[in-house]
């Protein structure tokens, strides 16, 4: 399972990195999207899957999953979220001054002044 | 400290007082203060003549940096003392110029004396440091001074351009040197010169002997305007008067020849170190005297002749280091080059330092320094024509002055060349007493046309912005003091020979002395009918029918010197590297997001690669995977089909809503794959990131006619084919690489024991590892600050309306 995982998931990291190398601005957004989604399952996998039960105590079972690195994808899909909340509003507020989502017409201040 | 030191510094303690000087007496001229310390400086030097003389020498050192040997040590012994001795006689002389030269409310003279004088305390510490560091940094500060002295008049492009062009190739130089000081040390595990000279044979056939010996040669030869580095010199001319004369002729381009006389017991038994010096000074000297002929500027003409004989100092220095071969000869007929070398290097000062004083005049008396506008000044300024008829004289080596007896040691020395029978001088040496000769003769050109053409033929008043007329005293007494030095110099050169030239050269060729012993240094004025004799005739003879028939062959210089002019090379170099480096930096950094993220990717994919194939890291582990289950092939597939339509859907909201249903089977997996806390959450910001999404686009309506689908970019497809296949590799290879187990186990066993809950990924995330969770809420409080502000401030739309 965690070789299919590993094509999964480097799947994932193409269309990523395709999205991002785009112009446009909600592509690119939808890339980091896959991208942080990727790396979230790349941590679950590297963790070992399917190893025992739930990290939940109180069944009968004898062993459990690796607790830790649920931890730890669970800290980053947050801090994903925030990041992601924040660029999307920036890439609105652009979009409201500068009229475009383009990001090859996004160049300098040189003209703007 | 001890005297010495403070006498090293004292030049540079009291240009720290020089602009109070300047604010507190502003009827007195600022040069008067700066006066006295020169003298007193000469008088101390004075004082260590007998030290030298008795063949011994001064050392004092003091504690700077000892953990690493850099200590401020001094130490005088012959050649020092001699530069010692001309920096401040020189300097007094040139100060006392100044103080006529510059007028007291016109100039800035407190920037004047600030730079003079830390100029004279860099070069005393240069001549004076045994430490290498020590002398490198005295070595830039002079490099440094000189350049806001050329710059002096900063208001003036030429000044400007003067100064930059000097700056940057002395200190290209220096740091070269800085380069060879490290090597010596490398090689030594010494920065003091005395240990270094210790230790010359054993680093003899060092690896790094020769890259060394190049780089302090190219220190040298940058600081003392050798060729092809001689063309800042022209330009440095720019600088007012008594700075030419100073530093850019009789002190700071010695620098160089004191370098390479310090160095030559390390170096000088090396056959490249004689034919780097000898055959640059050689092609220098001529060089230098055939272009100083084309000149129609005085201090061209001098700055050239400057360069010339820096040329011929440093071929005297290179033959002389070939005396250290002869070591067994009794009489070693050599060594005359050193000695010549030595004397010329004062004569040189003597009269090339009166010549840029009576240039100085000219200029200020007349409002020009074009000997195409000068002539017949002779019955205007008899003094200063005197001076100028002697010092001429002496620099084309005309009996009774100086240079007449240096320029025949100079031609012994030259001829002794042919009967070395070392590094091929058998065959090669006559080229050094012809080359010399010829040079000798446009030395007498120039010489000729500098004073002939400034005070006799015709007075060519319409020209002229002034009436000239005789300059101030004060300004003569500098010059007269020269000159007269060069008469005594030339009529009892026996005065010099012991008392200042025998020290110098015990301390270029040390090996050749035994204890107790001095080199016998006699400089006779008449020497019987030899070869160099009839050498000097000819050179007055060739000069004299040259000089009448100037006018008739100075056209051939019209035509060959453009292409060699070596200034034009400079400036296209300069202005090709600023072109080539703005085209460099142009074709890469183009400002589109898209090319960054290609070349951060592609370094990615390259660095990842290049390690996995070259650390043969690759490694595929089957043993270790779960089983394959059906539902999870079901949702790999979505995924996969999922994140791959994205890339063809012409519609964002397509997009969006496909990037949702990735986002909802990844939390599918997490259902599957036993993480419940992860897949809540995961659901929830799903739909939270999807409304997002359509709240932002959904209301930009404007926007929708322009959606395209994405054009393919094969560039785009390799790189991130590059980076998924990289990716997996990656995760491959490290899934099949377990070295540890895991930690977990503690959690596991733990979660209820010592923190009272059975939710082992809450426990970990408020429990054990709590400070992750208290940043993480740090980062969406801020981040929704930020959205907040994002929306609200608007500085810009204000500020219009």
């Amino acid at each position: 399972m965690e070789i299919i995982m590993a094509f999964v998931i480097g799947i994932l990291f193409m269309t990523a990195t395709y999205l991002m190398l785009s112009k446009s601005l909600l592509r690119i957004i939808v890339g980091t999207g896959l991208l942080s989604h990727g790396a979230h399952l790349l941590i679950l996998t590297m963790g070992g899957l399917k190893r025992g039960d739930a990290p939940i105590l109180g069944g009968d079972a004898v062993s459990y999953t690796d607790p830790l690195p649920q931890a730890l994808i669970l800290t980053a899909i947050v801090i994903s979220f925030g990041v992601t909340a924040f660029f999307l509003v920036l890439a609105y507020r652009s979009y409201q001054e500068l009229g475009t989502d383009n990001v090859e017409e996004m160049r300098g201040t040189e003209k703007d002044d | 400290m001890s005297y010495l030191h403070w006498a090293i510094v004292a030049p540079l303690f009291l240009s720290i007082f020089i602009p109070i000087f300047y604010k507190v007496f502003r009827r007195i001229h600022t040069g008067w203060f700066v006066l006295p310390l020169p003298i007193l400086l000469f008088v101390y030097f004075l004082s260590f003549l007998p030290v030298t003389m008795s063949g011994k020498t001064m050392m004092e050192s003091m504690n700077w940096i000892p953990s690493l040997g850099i200590n401020f040590t001094a130490k005088v012994d012959g050649l020092g003392l001699l530069f010692s001795l001309l920096i401040t006689g020189i300097g007094a002389l040139v100060v006392l110029y100044s103080i006529y030269y510059l007028a007291k409310d016109k100039e800035k003279l407190n920037q004047f004396y600030v730079y003079l004088l830390l100029f004279m305390g860099a070069m005393l510490g240069v001549v004076l440091s045994d430490n290498l560091i020590v002398l490198y940094a005295f070595w830039e500060l002079t490099s440094f001074s000189s350049f806001l002295l050329i710059g002096y008049w900063y208001e003036r492009e030429k000044s400007r351009y003067g100064a930059q062009k000097s700056m940057l190739i002395t200190v290209f130089g220096g740091l070269a040197m800085l380069g060879g000081i490290i090597l010596l040390y490398i090689m030594t595990g010494t920065f003091s010169v005395t240990e270094v000279i210790s230790q010359a044979n054993e680093i003899f056939n060092h690896a790094l002997f020769v890259p060394a010996l190049i780089c302090i040669l190219l220190g040298a030869f940058t600081k003392s305007a050798q060729f092809p580095f001689y063309i800042w010199l022209p330009d440095a001319m720019e600088a007012p008067t008594p700075v030419s004369s100073y530093l850019h002729s009789a002190t700071m381009v010695k620098a160089g020849i004191y370098l390479v006389a310090r160095f030559t017991p390390v170096f000088g038994e090396h056959s490249l170190w004689f034919w780097l010096v000898s055959g640059v000074g050689i092609l220098t000297l001529i060089w230098g005297s055939i272009f100083a002929v084309k000149q129609t500027d005085l201090k061209a003409i001098l700055a050239f002749s400057t360069v010339s004989q820096l040329g011929l100092i440093m071929s005297l220095l290179g033959v002389g280091a070939a005396a250290l071969h002869y070591e067994f000869l009794d009489d070693n007929i050599f060594t005359v080059a050193v000695t010549a070398a030595v004397f010329h290097l004062i004569n040189h000062a003597t009269f090339k330092g009166s010549l840029f004083m009576a240039a100085g005049i000219v200029d200020h008396e007349t409002g020009t320094r074009d000997i195409r506008k000068l002539g017949g000044l002779m019955h205007f300024m008899p003094i200063t024509f005197t001076i100028s008829i002697i010092g001429t004289f002496s620099m084309a080596g005309i009996p009774p002055f100086n240079g007449f007896l240096s320029k025949e040691m100079f031609f012994t020395a030259m001829v002794h060349v042919i009967e070395m029978d070392i590094f091929n001088l058998e065959t090669l040496g006559i080229l050094f007493p012809v080359f010399a000769w010829i040079a000798s003769i446009f030395t007498f050109v120039y010489s000729m046309i500098l004073v002939f053409r400034t005070f006799t033929g015709k007075y060519q008043p319409e020209k002229l912005d002034k009436k000239p007329h005789e300059a101030p005293i004060g300004m003569l007494i500098s010059p007269v003091i020269l000159v007269s030095l060069v008469i005594i110099f030339g009529f009892f050169p026996n005065l010099l020979s012991h008392s200042l030239i025998s020290p110098a050269m015990a301390s270029i060729l040390p090996s050749l002395l035994g204890p107790g012993e001095e080199f016998m240094v006699h400089i006779s004025f008449w020497h019987g009918f030899t070869i160099e004799l009839f050498m000097t005739l000819g050179v007055v003879i060739l000069g004299i029918i040259l000089y009448k028939t100037h006018s008739k062959w100075k056209k051939i210089y019209q035509a060959i010197p453009d292409k060699l002019a070596l200034n034009r090379f400079y400036d296209s170099l300069l202005e090709g590297v600023q072109l080539g480096s703005h085209k460099l930096t142009k074709s890469y950094m183009n400002g589109s997001i898209r090319s960054y993220l290609v070349y951060i990717f592609a370094f990615f994919i390259f660095i990842l690669a290049a390690t996995l194939i070259g650390k043969n890291a690759f490694k595929l582990d089957t043993s270790n995977v779960s089983a394959i289950g059906v539902y999870e092939v079901v949702l790999a597939i979505f995924v996969v089909v999922g994140s791959i339509s994205i890339l063809f859907v012409k519609s964002r909201m397509t997009s969006i809503i496909l990037l949702g249903a990735v986002g909802y089977t990844v939390s599918l997996f997490y259902v599957l794959f036993r993480a419940p806390d992860l897949a809540l959450t995961q659901l929830v910001i799903e739909t939270i990131s999807v409304a997002l999404f359509l709240v932002c686009f959904y209301h930009l309506p404007k926007l929708r006619k322009f959606e395209t689908r994405m054009r393919f970019r094969l560039t785009n497809a390799l790189i991130s084919v590059g980076v998924g296949a990289m990716v997996t590799l990656i995760a491959l290879s490290a899934h099949s690489n377990k070295l540890f187990d895991s930690i977990s186990k503690y959690y596991v066993e733990n979660t209820y024991t010592e923190a009272a809950g059975k939710n082992m990924v809450n426990v970990i995330l408020v429990d054990f590892r709590g400070f992750d969770t208290l940043f993480e809420i740090t980062v969406l409080a801020i981040a929704s600050l930020g959205i907040f502000g994002m929306i609200k401030l608007r500085l810009n739309r204000r500020k219009e309306g």
